[in-house]
């Protein structure tokens, strides 16, 4: 399966200046990339210095409302030039516009019938303009920066070499504690792009932060065991209802009759499928659970995951 | 294929996914898959018991809910399955309502 990643951010934030960085760098080869753009005339695909067939431009609206079959298509086509020999490639990157909401790309490369056996999330990376990010986030563009903060697997910080906001890394890590953090300018691409799809950094132990406006990010941590199927009913029954509200869940868990851990890792309503890790990270067995979220209080959640809990070892000893 | 959406193989549900390298499944043998589908029943039942909705497979190849007036719906995929009972329920299920949960806890 051919891994997609994201490349997510804002408006001006170095998208693409990390983009010609990945695309430049000999262990970067073998990427093929998607551009995205708003607005009738495409000015990214300019900047990147190799056009060829594995750079392809997709050529309506915002990504996250109009070209889901867009998307889908692009991707297609590209797996089609790979099969006839025209494109040789082993990853994909897609570049959104600095408007869109990654969910719905990451949705339609879980839901797609033909693409769910071609493709597999490659991870999101949301670069962050270490410079303007504090007025983004304060801004009328607030929710917008903040999906996409929390939809990161690595927070790539651009602009490192102009005066960064003091504070900022703090205030990343509080808005998203899951997330790796890299510099867009000096750490090596490779790396970011592995860290972005491997994804599976281990949530913190203690974590809860209000950020104001009913954002939330917290960590439940569980000393007993956790019954898998009573789990997958109230997370999904969860996310139906508040799935626009739940940015990002993601948490590694010692599952009931399991000696390996399995980590688990959505945005929004998306949960990808559970990866079952080889080891523990370390000697801590405890299962732990971050969300981020807006406007739900950590304690009900809590409760509710607790009394399905209870329900799911209630029908054991009884079943 | 779903007869919501039209979508074909959209039963790949992250909670019933198809056991392959690197991902966590407990869909591992016939026995299996057929214990973890009771186990899962069994769960969503007590879930739906405040709303009086019962939940089942219908052939082994769909799934079907059952309202208190009899009313049925049947869908193919647990994608659909909560929207399915909020439809039949009329109202919206809630795992956050401190309401339901004291029913739930009844």
């Amino acid at each position: 399966m051919i891994p997609v990643t994201l490349l997510t951010g804002f408006l001006g934030s170095g998208k693409t200046t990390l983009l010609q960085r990945m695309l430049g760098d000999p262990a970067m080869a073998g990427t093929a990339v998607l551009i995205n753009e708003y607005g009738e005339v495409a000015l990214d695909h300019h900047l990147l210095e190799r056009i060829d067939e594995t750079v392809m431009l997709m050529k309506s609206g915002c990504i996250c409302c109009t070209v889901r079959g867009e998307v889908a298509q692009s991707i297609l086509d590209l797996i089609a030039l790979r099969g006839q020999g025209r494109a040789a490639f082993d990853r994909i990157v897609i570049e959104t516009t600095g408007l869109a909401d990654p969910w719905p790309v990451l949705s339609t490369l879980r839901a797609h019938p033909v693409l769910q056996s071609q493709v597999r999330a490659g991870g999101v990376i949301t670069t962050v303009d270490a410079v303007n990010a504090p007025a983004m986030l304060s801004g009328a563009t607030r929710r917008e920066a903040l999906r996409q903060i929390a939809a990161a697997d690595v927070l790539a910080l651009t602009k490192t070499d102009l005066a960064p906001a003091p504070g900022l890394p703090l205030q990343l890590a509080a808005l998203n504690p899951t997330a790796r953090m890299l510099d867009a300018r000096t750490d090596p691409v490779a790396e970011i792009a592995l860290a972005a799809r491997e994804g599976r950094q281990v949530p913190p132990l203690e974590t809860h932060h209000d950020h104001g406006a009913g954002l939330t990010s917290t960590t439940m941590v569980f000393e007993e065991e956790i019954d898998w199927t009573a789990f997958g009913v109230w997370l999904t029954l969860l996310l139906n209802r508040h799935g626009d509200r739940i940015l990002r869940v993601k948490g590694i868990l010692n599952l009931k009759g399991e000696e390996r851990p399995v980590a688990i890792h959505g945005v929004q309503r998306l949960v990808h499928p559970p990866h079952h890790m080889t080891d523990w990270p370390d000697q801590d067995r405890r299962s732990r659970l971050v969300f981020i979220m807006e406007g739900i209080e950590p304690s009900l959640l809590r409760r509710s995951f607790d009394l399905f809990q209870k329900i799911g070892q209630r029908q054991e000893t009884t079943s | 294929m779903c007869a919501l959406c039209g979508i074909l193989g959209c039963d790949d549900h992250w909670t019933a996914a198809v056991a392959r390298e690197g991902v966590y499944s407990r869909l591992t043998s016939p026995q299996a898959h057929r214990a973890e589908a009771a186990a899962r029943a069994r769960v969503v039942n007590r879930a739906l018991a405040p709303l009086r909705i019962t939940f089942g497979d219908w052939q082994k190849r769909s799934y079907v809910l059952r309202g208190p007036t009899g009313k049925t719906a049947i869908f193919e995929g647990l994608n659909h399955l909560w929207a399915e009972a909020e439809a039949l329920a009329g109202r919206e299920i809630d795992p956050l309502d401190p309401a339901y949960l004291d029913r739930l806890e009844g």
